[in-house]
């Protein structure tokens, strides 16, 4: 792949995290880095676990294919390969992948000189996936609380485990994290809409300028974010959405066992009126 | 304000929320159980510290005794069901009704006369009577539902003469011909409904009415067509197991593999436990407690607003628990209650005052699993 005339200039050297001039390289349009080669490695090594268990799996069909955790009488321990060990081995490798991806995000951050904002973000899927395989299932203290390697098979857990409280849509946390992901849609709608709008103006008219679009919103709800405001706010919303999904995930066993619905009673029993 | 103040009072607010919605929740131990394939989601995840405790099962009144010697039916006068009991194990069984049941002030005079212990003039004792048939016809023909533990009078008594979850016919609209005020038995936050806003009105359909639970849909996108099930029956499919997880004190995952609700070859062998319970509850509700309805008072506290006596629901026996009690089985100290016992017959005389006692109930004799299954695709 061709190097674009203007990357020379952003190539630089330094702003390495670990391991120093060592990675400090380009493959084709690839920084590569320390923990581009450790993403390399655990990535790699989780996929070949994944089609290794397959092959040990009864079927080759990609919706059926399933690699699930230990048995819940494991506990925290290790299991068997082929009785849960796999799972154990391929989300060490998953994690790992993910961390190193994201720091090799803060070096590149570090190389350009700007801010983290990128990893930051990222950080909080990697922080949605670690609730969902690691803190909830130690907390509730087997590993096989953890959901299974499968396209079908880990709706099923989704189901099954909403289930386990009845009724999930009384979860309060995931109340608020439905209501970001429909409002970060949303806002992404209502931004998308108002830049292609300046930017396609009558036939004849020049490109308009974000006043215009400050005015747009001024005029419609009474105020207008602004430009770099939409994007903070379309951030904050975003990872809202994510961290408010881990915390339902999170508080449904280690902290409440009922049916959702049923937690509300606190609200029946405040001495206010009952 | 500057930025610091801000950053912290905002930390401040949210760490109070923090705080006020932990405050609702339960961080103690749990008790874990997986009931399927590993990863699957199938568990049981239970507080310790909320778990319902086994109510203390009381000793029996003295021990059992021998079964011989001249039979009820011979010794007292007017004894229909239990006359081919021994007086002895007769008189046992007497007491340890008036334990499980009678207040402690009246004991045997919350259903006999005292002067006249043959009389039928005091209602309770009629309802006994037909209570006696209940519980003998539940542990003999509904096996398939109380297994080999059966139930007791105290099973759903607990010391009360009227047990203490019961649920009777709702009054429906109030306006009848408007929607003004009509709830549609749903929003009502009861415990009946596990406090979701479902409706209770499942109680009436499959658990006195003989309407099935055929609300998986066979199809992709299914329709309602004007028959089969609508919303509001799926709703009401719905408001019933929530009820029926609330008083078994488990979720749904007990019985089903939420990948396929109707599917039986997914599902627990638990849930043809509740298939044949669910027809258990109907059979009480219609041939029992619905055939008293003449017997019990008006204006009491045995009838709902309609007037029809109160009748039993899961949460009846299980108070919270997948098995009642425990799982204890009390009919050691009761045998007489296992089935009906065949009546005393004077030597030489007509079989007139003692009517043998037929169990009164249609119970389908197809009782084995797989037979009486509904074919579900």
């Amino acid at each position: 792949m061709a190097l674009l005339s203007f990357e020379r200039k952003y190539r630089v050297r330094g702003g390495t995290l670990i391991g120093g001039d060592l990675f400090d390289f380009w493959v084709g349009p690839f920084f590569v880095g320390f923990f581009g080669v450790t993403t390399a490695i655990t990535a790699s090594l989780g996929t070949a676990l994944i089609f290794y268990a397959a092959s040990l799996g009864p079927t080759w069909n990609p919706w059926l294919i399933s690699i699930a955790p230990p048995d819940i009488s494991y506990g925290l321990r290790l299991a068997p390969l082929r009785e849960g060990g796999f799972w154990q081995i391929i989300t060490i490798c998953a994690i790992g992948a993910f961390v190193s991806w994201a720091l090799r995000e803060v070096e590149i951050c570090r190389k350009l000189g700007i801010g983290y904002h990128v990893p930051f973000a990222y950080g909080f899927a990697i922080f949605a996936y670690v609730s969902l395989e690691v803190i909830r299932p130690f907390l509730l203290g087997a590993w096989g609380f953890g959901f299974p390697y499968g396209i079908f098979s880990h709706l099923d857990w989704v189901s099954n485990t909403g289930y386990q409280y009845l009724h999930f849509h009384y979860n309060p946390a995931h109340m608020i994290a439905v209501s970001f992901f429909f409002v970060t849609g949303g806002a992404l709608a209502f931004h998308g809409a108002l830049v292609l709008s300046s930017v396609n103006p009558a036939p004849g008219e020049a490109v308009k300028s974000p006043e215009y679009e400050d005015a747009f919103f001024r005029d419609t709800i009474g105020y207008s974010v602004g430009t770099l405001g939409i994007h903070r706010l379309g951030l904050f919303l975003a990872l809202s959405a994510g961290f408010w999904s881990a915390i339902c995930i999170i508080i449904s066993g280690p902290l409440w066992t009922h049916g959702w619905p049923e937690w509300w009673n606190w609200w029946l029993n405040l001495p206010i009126w009952s | 304000m500057n930025r610091i103040d801000l950053t912290r009072t905002a930390l401040m607010a949210v760490g109070g929320l923090g705080i006020m919605m932990l405050g609702g929740c339960e961080p103690g131990p749990k008790q874990t159980t997986q009931n399927g394939y590993r990863g699957a989601g199938l568990d049981q995840i239970v507080d310790v510290r909320h778990m319902i405790k086994t109510a203390a099962i009381p000793d029996a009144p003295y021990p059992l005794p021998p079964d011989g010697g001249p039979k009820a039916g011979e010794t007292y006068q007017n004894v229909k069901v239990l006359s081919g009991l021994s007086t002895e194990r007769f008189n046992h069984l007497m007491a340890e009704i008036s334990q499980w049941i009678a207040p402690p002030e009246q004991g045997c005079a919350y259903c006999h006369n005292p002067e006249n212990m043959a009389s039928d003039e005091k209602y309770t004792k009629v309802v006994a009577r037909r209570m006696l048939q209940m519980t003998q016809a539940i542990n003999s023909t509904w096996s398939p539902h109380v297994q080999k533990v059966g139930v007791t009078c105290y099973t759903c008594h607990r010391g009360n003469g009227v047990p203490a979850y019961k649920w009777a016919l709702p009054t429906g609209a109030p306006h009848p011909g408007s929607i003004l005020g009509n709830r549609h038995d749903q929003n009502e936050l009861s415990p009946d409904a596990a406090y979701s806003d479902l409706p209770t009105t499942g109680f009436a359909d499959y658990l006195y009415g003989s309407n099935n639970i055929r609300v998986y849909g066979t199809t992709a996108l299914p329709k309602y067509d004007g028959t089969g099930a609508s919303v509001q029956t799926a709703e009401k499919t719905y408001g019933l197991m929530m009820h029926m997880s609330k008083a078994l004190g488990v979720n749904c995952t007990f019985c089903h593999n939420t990948q396929a609700f109707g599917v039986w070859n997914l599902s627990r062998p638990q849930r043809a436990t509740a298939w044949y319970g669910i027809r258990m509850v109907r059979d009480i509700n219609n041939t029992y407690i619905s055939s008293l309805k003449s017997v019990f008072p008006d204006n009491h506290d045995r009838k709902g607003p309609l007037g029809d006596p109160y009748k039993v629901n899961c949460m009846t026996c299980h108070q919270g628990q997948n098995k009642p009690l425990g799982g204890v089985s009390m009919l050691a100290q009761a045998p007489a209650l296992w089935g009906p016992i065949p009546a005393f017959v004077k030597p030489g005389a007509a079989s007139a005052a003692a009517t043998p006692v037929a169990p009164a109930s249609p119970v389908p004799l197809a009782m084995n699993a797989t037979a009486a299954q509904p074919a579900m695709k």
